[in-house]
C-alpha cells in the first residue's frame, strides 16, 4: 500500500447535492423488516445501506455482515428544518444581513477591514473567531441596508429553533424554515468570509436542513432479545418518527390542508429531526421510549463520560490485563506478584506445541479448566476449540505438534504490574507470578516504595505478555531486581520501610543475647543453618553453660561474606556538622556501622543500611555483588526482621507519649511559661519604644520575627526535654530515631508541646479588627492571642487554641492540594516535551530529527542509577577500602 | 546616531561565547557526524551573539559552568 501524508483536515457543512450524491438509497417507508422476515426495500434496515443479518449480502458493495462497512442513505424532507446544532448561527447571521439583498450589514470601508484581519489571522494560522464576533456585532447594528437602503427589521431569537422579525411598530411575524433559507440564499459567496465560512464548503442555507442523512444501519444495528423479537437502536427509532411525520405532512399538504394544520405538523417534524440531532435540548421536552426511557441520540452518543470520545475512543480497555486490590506478603519473593486463582484462569498465555513440550501441555490440557489447566486449544487445521468438561480429555489425547494451547498463567509466568498515577518509569514493572488463594494481588511490601503503593484499598493493574519477544524485553529491562536502583537518584528505592526497620533496628541495637533455639528460630526461615561460633555463654538457673549469639552476629549472617563497609547511620546526630570529631566505633549511639569480613563488627542497623531511598548496605551489595545478591539481601532482612519483631512484639500506643509529672513541670517551667515571658517582655520594650529595629525591617516586623524566634525555640525546647524522658525503648522514639515512621517533632507536638500556628510563615493575624478571637482584647500581642499552642495533642488544646490551630491547619491542608496539582501538571507538561528525546551512542541526547540537544548527557554523561548517588565514584569509599582509613576522618 | 549598548558578555552569570573557524566548524561536525542543521540553534539577534560580529551560518562554542560536570561544551548554529 502506497503511504500519503495528511496535509490537512477541512471542515463544513453537507450540501443538499452532497447528501443526495453520497447516500446509497432512499428511504421512504418507515417500517424495517417485513413479513417474510427480511429488510424491506427502501425501508430503515434497506439492504443497500448494510448488512446486519449473516448470511445477507450488501446489494451495494456486496459485502458480507463485517466486510460491508455500511452506506449512507437519505431523506428528502417534505420541508425545511432547522437544524438545532446552527440555530444559534443562523440567528447571528440573519441578524448580520439585510432582508432584502442579502449583503451584510457593513459600509464598503468596514467589510474591506474585517475580512483584512480575516485573512491576517488565517496567515498566522490564528484563530479567527474574535474577528467574526465583531463583524456580527458591528454587521446587528446597522438598521438601514447601506447597500440598497431597505430599512431592517429586529430578530428575535425564538429558542431552540423559531425566528421572529419586529418591525418598527412592534408587529411580530414568525419566520418560517422557507423564509430564512431564502434569505441566506440571497447572500453573496464573496460576503461568505466575513462568518469565518468557506463558501465552498459551508453556504449557510445548508444549515437549513432539505435532505436528512440516514446513517448506514451498522451505525444503529438492531438486537435481537431472548424472545427472538427484534428491539431497534434508539436512531431508528427516531428515523421512524422523522419519516412517519414527515409523510403524513406531504399527504397533508397534498390534500389542501388549512395552514393551521400544516404548521403544526412542520413544527412536529422540527421537533423529530431536533431530538434527533439532540434529545437534550433546554425548552423542549425530551422524546422518549415507550417505557419512558429518553432515547439515545445523536449528541448523547457523543457527549460525556461514557460518549464516543471520552469512553471509546481515548478510554478504550486493554486484552489480558487484571485489577484488583493489594495486600502485603513478606513470604513471597520482592519480584513476585501473587495472583487470585479466578484471574490466573481467566488469563491466557499462548504456547505453540512442540517435541519439547508435548507431554508438559497434555498434562495441562488433562487438568482442562482446573487451574494450570488450559481454555481453548488452535489445533493445526487452525480451528479454535473451546476446552470443555466434556472435550478435554479427548483433545489432550489428539494433542500434537503444531497445535497452539491457550493455557492459563501459572506459577514463573512474567508479567507487568503496574500502579497509577504512572509518574515514572518504576511505575510498571516485570513481576513473576505466584498463583495463589484469595481474591487480592499479594506484594513484597519491600517494593511499595517504586509504586508509592500502600494497603488502605490501593488498586494495581497487572498485563500478561502475549509474545516470546515482550516476555524478553520485560525480563532484561522491567524485572525489578533491575530496578532497585533509583534512575532518579542513584540509590536504591526498593528496601525495608516500616517494621522491617525496626525489627532490624530491635535486633542489632546494643547486645542482645539469643539462646540456640531462639537464634535458629530466626534464621531457618531464611534457609540459614550455620549460625556461626558463639559470641560467649551465660550460666542458667541449672548451673549449665548456654551458649548464646548477638543480635549484630545474627545480621552478619545474611550478608555476603567478606563485604566490608563502614558508614554512619540515621541515628547519628551530626556531630561533623556540628564541629565535634565523630566517635566512630565508640559513638555512644551506635550510629557509625563497621561491617568487616562479613560481620557487623559496631552500629546499629537503621534506616540509613536498609531502608529504601537510603540502604547503603543494598546500594554496596548491589555495585559489588550484582543485582541477583541484592534481591537475595533485600528479602533474607525482611524477613529476618519480621522474625526478629515477632520475637518481643511491637506496638504503639497512648501510653507512649506519657511524660511524668516533673518532666510536665519542667515543660511548663523551663519552655512554655519562660518563652512566653521573653515573649511579654519584647512586647514591653516595644512598648516603651526601646526595641532597636533590625536591619531592612520596620520595628513592627522585628517585633514579630522575634516573637516567631522565641516560641519557636520553645517548642524545640519543650521536644528536648520531652526527649529526656522518653528513652529508646520508647516505641515512638524507637521509629522516629532509626527512621521507620514518624518523627521527634510529631512526637514532640504529641508529647510536648503543639507550638506556633502559622499562615504564610507569620504568627496568625487574621480575624477581627485587632485580634483573631472575640476571646482577646484588641490590640493583644501575647503568644496566646497570634496562635501558639502551649498544650500538647495529649493534654488536649484549649477552645481558642483548637480554633487557631484549625486556622493554621487549614493551610497546610489547601497547600498541599494545591501543590500536588500543580506540580503534578507541571510534571505532565515536561515528560511531553521532553519525550521523544534519545541518548545516541555517542552520548549526545537528540530528538528525533538527529538534532543534538545536549552534547553529552547530562554535562558528564553519567546514568544516576549506575552512579554513586549522582556522582561516577564515591572517592571517600574508594580510599577507605585502599588505605584502610575510616571514612571522612 | 548610534545607540548606547551595554555588552553583557563578560558577565559572570553569562556563559563564554567563542567564535569558532571554519576548521573547527568541520573537525565538530565530522566528531559527531551531523550537518550543521542538527546543532542547536541561536539567534543572531542574540545578545551574546550580536556583540562578537558572528553571522547567520556561524557556529559558536560556548563554555558553561556545570553543576553535574564542572564546565560542559555546547556549540550553536547562529541564526536569523
Ligand atoms: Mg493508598
Ligand atoms: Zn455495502
Ligand atoms: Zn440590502
Ligand atoms: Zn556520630
Amino acid at each position: 500500500m502506497r503511504l500519503k501524508r495528511i496535509k490537512g483536515i477541512k471542515f463544513g457543512l453537507l450540501s443538499p447535492k452532497e447528501i443526495r450524491k453520497m447516500s446509497a438509497s432512499k428511504i421512504i417507508t418507515p417500517d424495517t423488516y417485513g413479513e417474510d422476515g427480511f429488510p424491506i426495500e427502501l425501508g430503515l434496515v434497506n439492504q443497500r445501506i448494510g448488512v446486519i443479518d449473516p448470511g445477507l449480502r450488501c446489494k451495494t458493495c456486496g459485502g458480507r455482515m463485517g466486510e460491508c462497512p455500511g452506506h449512507f442513505g437519505h431523506i428528502e424532507l417534505a420541508a425545511p428544518i432547522i437544524h438545532v446544532g446552527y440555530a444559534k448561527m443562523i440567528y447571528r447571521i440573519l441578524a448580520a444581513t439585510c432582508r432584502r439583498c442579502g449583503k451584510v450589514l457593513l459600509g464598503e470601508e468596514a467589510r474591506a477591514k474585517f475580512l483584512d484581519g480575516i485573512e491576517q489571522q488565517k496567515e498566522k494560522q490564528a484563530d479567527v473567531g474574535d474577528v467574526v464576533k465583531l463583524v456580527f456585532k458591528e454587521a446587528a447594528k446597522n438598521d438601514v441596508c447601506p447597500f440598497c437602503d431597505e430599512i431592517q427589521k429586529r430578530i428575535k431569537y425564538d429558542k431552540p429553533t423559531g425566528y421572529i422579525e419586529i418591525d418598527k411598530e412592534d408587529k411580530e411575524r414568525r419566520l418560517m424554515p422557507t423564509d430564512v433559507r431564502e434569505r441566506l440564499e440571497k447572500i453573496p459567496d464573496d460576503d461568505i468570509p466575513l462568518f469565518g465560512m468557506d463558501p465552498k464548503n459551508a453556504r449557510p442555507e445548508w444549515m437549513i436542513i432539505t435532505v436528512l442523512p440516514v446513517p448506514p444501519v451498522t451505525a444503529r444495528p438492531s438486537i435481537t432479545l431472548e424472545s427472538g423479537q427484534r428491539s431497534e437502536d434508539d436512531l431508528t427509532h427516531k428515523l421512524v418518527d422523522i419519516i412517519r411525520i414527515n409523510q403524513r405532512f406531504m399527504e397533508n399538504r397534498d390534500a389542501g390542508a388549512p395552514q393551521l394544520i400544516i404548521e403544526d405538523l412542520w413544527e412536529l417534524l422540527q421537533y423529530h429531526v431536533s431530538t434527533y440531532f439532540n434529545n437534550e435540548i433546554p425548552s423542549i421536552p425530551p422524546a422518549r421510549h415507550r417505557s419512558g426511557r429518553p432515547l439515545k441520540t445523536m449528541t448523547q452518543r457523543l457527549k460525556g463520560k461514557e460518549g464516543r470520545f471520552r469512553g471509546s475512543l481515548s478510554g478504550k480497555r486493554v486484552n489480558f490485563s487484571a485489577r484488583t486490590v493489594i495486600s502485603p506478603d513478606p513470604e513471597i519473593e520482592i519480584d513476585e506478584v501473587g495472583v487470585p486463582k479466578d484471574i490466573a484462569k481467566e488469563l491466557t498465555i499462548n504456547v505453540n506445541v512442540i517435541e519439547r513440550n508435548l507431554e508438559a501441555i497434555r498434562e495441562t490440557l488433562k487438568r482442562g479448566s482446573e487451574h494450570p489447566g488450559a481454555n481453548y486449544v488452535r489445533r493445526s487445521d487452525d480451528k479454535k476449540v473451546k476446552v470443555t468438561e466434556t472435550n478435554h480429555e479427548l483433545l489432550a489425547e489428539e494433542l500434537g505438534v503444531g497445535w497452539k494451547v491457550e493455557r492459563h498463567l501459572q506459577d514463573g509466568d512474567i508479567v507487568l504490574f503496574n500502579r497509577q498515577p504512572s509518574l515514572h518509569r518504576l511505575s510498571i514493572m516485570a513481576h513473576y507470578v505466584r498463583v495463589m488463594p484469595g481474591r487480592t494481588f499479594r506484594l513484597n511490601p519491600t517494593v511499595c516504595p517504586p509504586y508509592n503503593a500502600d494497603y488502605d484499598g490501593d488498586e494495581m493493574n497487572m498485563h500478561v505478555l502475549q509474545t516470546e519477544e515482550a516476555r524478553a524485553e520485560a525480563k532484561i529491562l522491567m524485572a525489578v531486581k533491575r530496578n532497585i536502583m533509583s534512575p532518579r537518584f542513584g540509590r536504591p528505592i526498593i528496601g525495608g520501610i516500616h517494621d522491617y526497620i525496626t525489627g532490624l533496628f530491635i535486633l542489632t541495637w546494643g547486645e542482645k543475647r539469643f539462646e540456640k533455639e531462639k537464634a535458629q528460630d530466626m534464621l531457618h526461615k531464611i534457609n540459614i543453618h550455620d549460625l556461626g561460633e558463639p559470641a560467649g555463654s551465660f550460666e542458667s538457673s541449672s548451673g549449665i553453660q548456654v551458649p548464646y549469639w548477638t543480635g549484630k552476629q545474627l545480621f552478619g549472617r545474611i550478608l555476603p561474606k567478606q563485604m566490608d563497609l563502614q558508614f554512619r547511620g540515621v541515628v547519628c546526630e551530626k556531630c561533623i556538622e556540628r564541629g565535634e570529631k565523630c566517635k566512630k566505633e565508640n559513638c555512644p549511639r551506635e550510629a557509625y556501622v563497621v561491617i568487616k569480613g562479613g560481620d557487623l563488627v559496631c552500629g546499629v542497623i537503621d534506616e540509613m543500611a536498609i531502608g529504601s531511598f537510603k540502604g547503603k548496605i543494598i546500594e554496596h551489595i548491589f555495585r559489588l555483588y550484582g543485582e541477583d545478591e541484592a534481591k537475595k539481601f533485600i528479602t533474607d532482612s525482611a524477613r529476618l526482621a519480621i522474625n526478629c519483631i515477632k520475637q518481643s512484639g511491637f506496638s504503639f500506643g497512648i501510653s507512649d507519649e506519657d511524660i511524668p509529672k516533673e518532666g510536665k513541670a519542667q515543660i511548663r517551667e523551663e519552655a512554655v511559661y519562660a518563652a512566653e515571658h521573653k515573649v511579654e517582655e519584647l512586647i514591653r520594650a516595644y512598648d516603651a519604644e526601646e526595641l532597636e529595629a533590625l536591619p531592612g525591617r520596620s520595628l513592627e516586623e522585628t517585633l514579630e520575627l522575634l516573637i516567631m524566634q522565641e516560641l519557636g525555640r520553645a517548642r524545640d525546647d519543650a521536644g528536648d526535654i520531652a526527649e529526656r524522658y522518653l528513652g529508646i525503648e520508647n516505641a515512638a522514639v524507637l521509629m522516629a530515631k532509626s527512621g521507620a515512621r514518624g518523627s521527634m517533632l510529631n512526637l514532640t507536638q504529641m508529647a510536648a508541646c503543639v507550638g506556633q500556628q502559622s499562615v504564610r510563615g507569620e504568627r496568625i493575624n487574621r480575624g477581627y479588627q485587632g485580634r483573631t478571637l472575640p476571646h482577646f482584647k484588641s490590640g493583644d500581642r501575647r503568644a496566646e492571642a497570634h496562635g501558639f499552642v502551649r498544650a500538647s495533642f495529649k493534654d488536649g488544646l484549649t477552645a481558642t487554641e483548637y480554633f487557631l490551630h484549625a486556622v493554621g491547619g487549614r493551610e497546610a491542608l489547601v497547600d498541599t492540594a494545591v501543590r500536588t496539582s500543580q506540580s503534578g501538571y507541571f510534571q505532565r507538561r515536561l515528560i511531553n516535551a521532553l519525550q521523544d528525546l534519545e541518548v545516541k551512542n555517542d552520548g549526545t541526547v537528540r530528538e528525533t530529527r538527529g538534532t543534538v540537544v545536549q552534547f553529552k548527557y547530562g554535562d558528564d554523561g553519567v546514568d544516576p542509577s549506575k552512579s554513586e548517588c549522582g556522582k561516577v565514584v564515591d572517592i571517600d569509599e574508594i580510599i577507605s577500602d585502599i588505605v584502610e582509613v575510616d571514612v571522612g576522618a | 546616531m548610534k545607540k548606547e549598548t551595554l555588552s553583557i558578555l563578560g558577565h559572570e552569570l553569562v556563559s563564554e561565547h567563542i567564535l569558532m573557524d571554519e576548521s573547527e566548524v568541520k573537525e565538530l561536525l565530522d566528531k559527531y557526524k551531523i550537518r550543521k542543521v542538527q546543532l542547536p540553534k541561536i539567534k543572531v539577534s542574540d545578545p551574546a551573539i550580536n556583540g562578537m560580529g558572528a553571522e547567520v551560518g556561524d557556529v559558536v562554542k560556548i563554555t558553561r559552568q556545570s553543576r553535574t560536570a564542572g564546565k560542559a561544551l555546547s556549540f550553536r548554529l547562529v541564526m536569523e
